[in-house]
């Protein structure tokens, strides 16, 4: 028997011919598990009208990033117009659901995303025939223009786009089943969970096929690709049908979820905003634009309701991120990994919390100075006294912006001292255990 | 007589009003282990790329066991039956050793474009792939991410890419390029071992392993075949050693053939 070595520790012992993966199996069966509880659970704790629609679109956008990280993580295809899938997407759906409350045709609501998945991958085959043709920078600067195209057609065509106003329309139709009518924030957060964990569970599947496989082959070297029998361009366009389908199901689910499809949802900004949530989660990890999701979600919704100018901090976030971790947030957790598996994680703790607090102190610094400037630059109208964290202060004396200062001072300097700890803490570690994998 | 492995005739190949492949023509019978040799410049990696499809010729006719393949795209001529490895390390980078290989033998066994079958499920691929691990004898690295190997590993595992599909005419672009003597003499052993049966065309600056190798060796300078023979003959040629290397090839040569 040969000595095993570090890599193998995580695979199996291979045991003749029926070499199984039970481990992994059985890790995936539980994190999926856990995911599925966690969606069934969580409308429960959380039984807010606010929270259930957070919920929702939280569903909705771990679809739509999953599937534009097909593209971006598995296939090393950057696109600048996703939107277009899940946008044209929304607009049939968004048809159809009238044709059905109209009574032309029948259709339960419930199936509704399988005719945007459908619609998204019918516009995937159409416009992906002419942007996979290229790759690299020039498929970006084509999805660019697809995009646009799409988005200026949107005002051209009011009948099927709705113009500035867009279409509305109503989700309770046709008869319930089970008392389903989909009325109720909460059945269609259901509704959006079932398929959002559907469509998981089969983009996860579709890495695990020979064609998710050869995407990642593509992603590395495509050229090598062409010499191991495979047609790039022809992974690119299929790759790309698919994603569509996934991003149109998403689209349909926010046609349900709003009751409403303007030209805003093929709009660059929404092509944008989901790649920033695939790389704010982690493009090179299956689960990071889940996580990437959660969190575009939060800035978008949570913190458009608390301050105006949660664009700039989801800028600043985003700018931080590809600055400093480009593999995202999923990266930083799978670091954490090796320290758990050696039992080692419980000693980085005291300098992570001092990490955390140098954090917090340099967040309240940014959101200080970023409310300020706002207030006296933008909002200076109605008068300079604001409120902050529950604490009124007066944004023309000099009080809180020498406060944002010394706190920009502080928290520079903790952050600095909290760094060097962490550091020295993992040198320390890895010397003890011979180096972490 | 039976169809030659892969036959050129009169290829040319201009890049803008350069003509870099002035006429080549060359015949390689099926099982033959054939090297092209040349100084620097002489269009050796150019005629690889040629017969592999990576550039179109400009003129000439190139066949693949009797078919036609002159202009066809590198992925049709690799489906009939011809895997070339590159000069420089062309590897999957993030993916493991193993997938790289599973990756290499998808096509061959008929995947294609597959997204209805489970990977894991795929008893043959993982066999054949685990087969090609065997064979280049990197099973401790299985589960190596093939960006972190070793230079002399990653060479290996080119090969094993390249010969994983089943390919019964394999084109290998300097296989021990930037390898220590011990290194490449693992080398030699280890094409000579996944190339047995098959038509092998190297392109080698190493003598010693090229006159180790080869049953024929062709001199390509100036992008014309100046000659093909077996390698006692292209040793004694006058016009290779003027052309060519001069008396260093002696040297080189004697040192082959001891080693």
């Amino acid at each position: 028997m040969e000595s095993t070595t570090m890599q193998q520790s995580s695979a199996p012992v291979i045991t003749g011919r029926t070499m199984r993966y039970r481990p992994l199996n059985l890790a995936r069966w539980v994190i999926w598990s856990i995911t599925a509880l966690l969606m069934i659970v969580m409308p429960l704790i959380f039984t807010g009208g606010f929270a259930v629609t957070l919920m929702s679109q939280m569903g909705i956008m771990i679809i739509f990033a999953l599937s534009y990280n097909m593209l971006l993580g598995q296939t090393g295809m950057l696109s600048f117009g996703h939107a277009v899938y899940s946008g044209l997407g929304a607009f049939i759906a968004v048809h159809v659901l009238n044709m059905v409350g109209a009574g032309k045709v029948w259709l339960p609501v419930s199936m509704l995303p399988l005719v945007g998945g459908l619609a998204g991958a019918f516009f995937g085959v159409l416009f992906g025939y002419v942007t996979t043709k290229k790759s690299g920078t020039t498929f970006a600067m084509i999805t660019m223009g697809i995009g646009e195209m799409v988005f200026a057609s949107s005002l051209m065509f009011p009948d099927f786009f709705g113009g500035e106003g867009g279409i509305s329309t109503n989700r309770v139709v046709g008869e319930s089943f089970l008392g389903l009518t989909f009325g109720p924030g909460r059945q269609v957060y259901y509704l959006i969970a079932i398929w959002c964990f559907v469509s998981m569970v089969a983009m996860y599947a579709w890495t695990q096929t020979p064609l998710g496989r050869i995407a990642n082959a593509v992603r590395d070297n495509p050229e090598r690709v062409e010499f191991i029998g495979y047609n790039t361009q022809r992974v690119r366009y299929l790759v790309l049908i698919l994603s569509a389908f996934f991003a149109g199901i998403a689209g349909a689910l926010s046609a349900i979820n709003f009751e409403i499809v303007s030209a805003e949802n093929v709009s660059a900004v929404r092509s944008g905003g989901v790649l920033l949530a695939a790389f704010i989660g982690g493009a090179g990890v299956f689960f990071g634009p889940v996580i990437g999701a959660i969190v575009f979600t939060l800035f978008a919704v949570a913190l458009s309701d608390l301050t105006k100018a949660w664009l700039l901090y989801l800028g600043l976030f985003f700018v931080m991120m590809v600055m400093f971790v480009p593999g995202g947030i999923a990266s930083l957790l799978l670091m954490q990994l090796p320290l758990v598996a050696k039992k080692q994680f419980g000693r980085m703790l005291p300098s992570y919390a001092q990490g955390a607090v140098a954090g917090v102190i340099l967040l309240a610094a940014a959101i200080l100075s970023v409310e300020l400037i706002y207030k006296v630059q933008v909002d200076s109208a109605n008068g300079t006294v604001m409120s902050l964290f529950g604490i009124a202060f007066d944004a023309g004396t000099l009080t809180p912006w020498i406060v944002a200062a010394v706190l920009w001072a502080i928290g520079c300097f903790a952050w600095r001292w909290a760094g060097s700890k962490v550091r020295a803490q993992l040198d320390a570690i890895q010397a003890e255990t011979g180096g972490l994998a | 007589m039976t169809v030659a492995a892969l036959e050129l005739s009169d290829v040319r190949k201009k890049f803008g009003q350069t003509e870099i492949i002035r006429g080549v023509t060359l015949t390689i019978g099926k099982g033959e282990r054939h090297a092209l040799i040349g100084p620097n410049g002489a269009g050796k990696s150019t005629t690889f790329n040629l017969i592999s499809g990576r550039f179109a010729p400009t003129s000439g006719v190139v066949k693949l066991n009797g078919q036609s393949i002159a202009g066809l795209r590198p992925f049709e001529i690799n489906r009939m039956g011809l895997s070339r490895s590159f000069q420089i390390t062309n590897i999957f980078h993030r993916l493991s050793v193993f997938e790289n290989l599973r990756c290499a033998v998808l096509w061959s066994l008929g995947y294609k474009y597959s997204f209805w079958h489970r990977l894991s499920a795929l008893r043959d691929a993982k066999e054949r792939a685990d087969e090609v691990l065997e064979l280049i004898g990197m099973q401790h690295r299985r589960n190596s991410q093939a960006g972190l190997l070793t230079y002399a590993e990653q060479r290996a595992l080119e090969i094993g890419i390249t010969i994983a599909g089943g390919a019964d005419v394999i084109l290998l672009d300097e296989p021990t390029a930037g390898m220590s003597r011990s290194e490449s003499d693992h080398a030699v052993e280890l094409i000579r071992k996944v190339t047995a049966g098959k038509t092998l065309v190297m392109v080698e600056h190493d003598m010693s392993v090229v006159f180790g190798l080869a049953d024929r060796i062709s001199v390509l300078v100036y992008g014309e075949v100046i000659a093909t023979d077996t390698p006692e003959a292209i040793r004694n040629n006058r016009s290779v050693k003027e052309a060519y290397l001069g008396t260093t090839l002696d040297e080189h040569a004697e040192e082959g053939a001891l080693g």
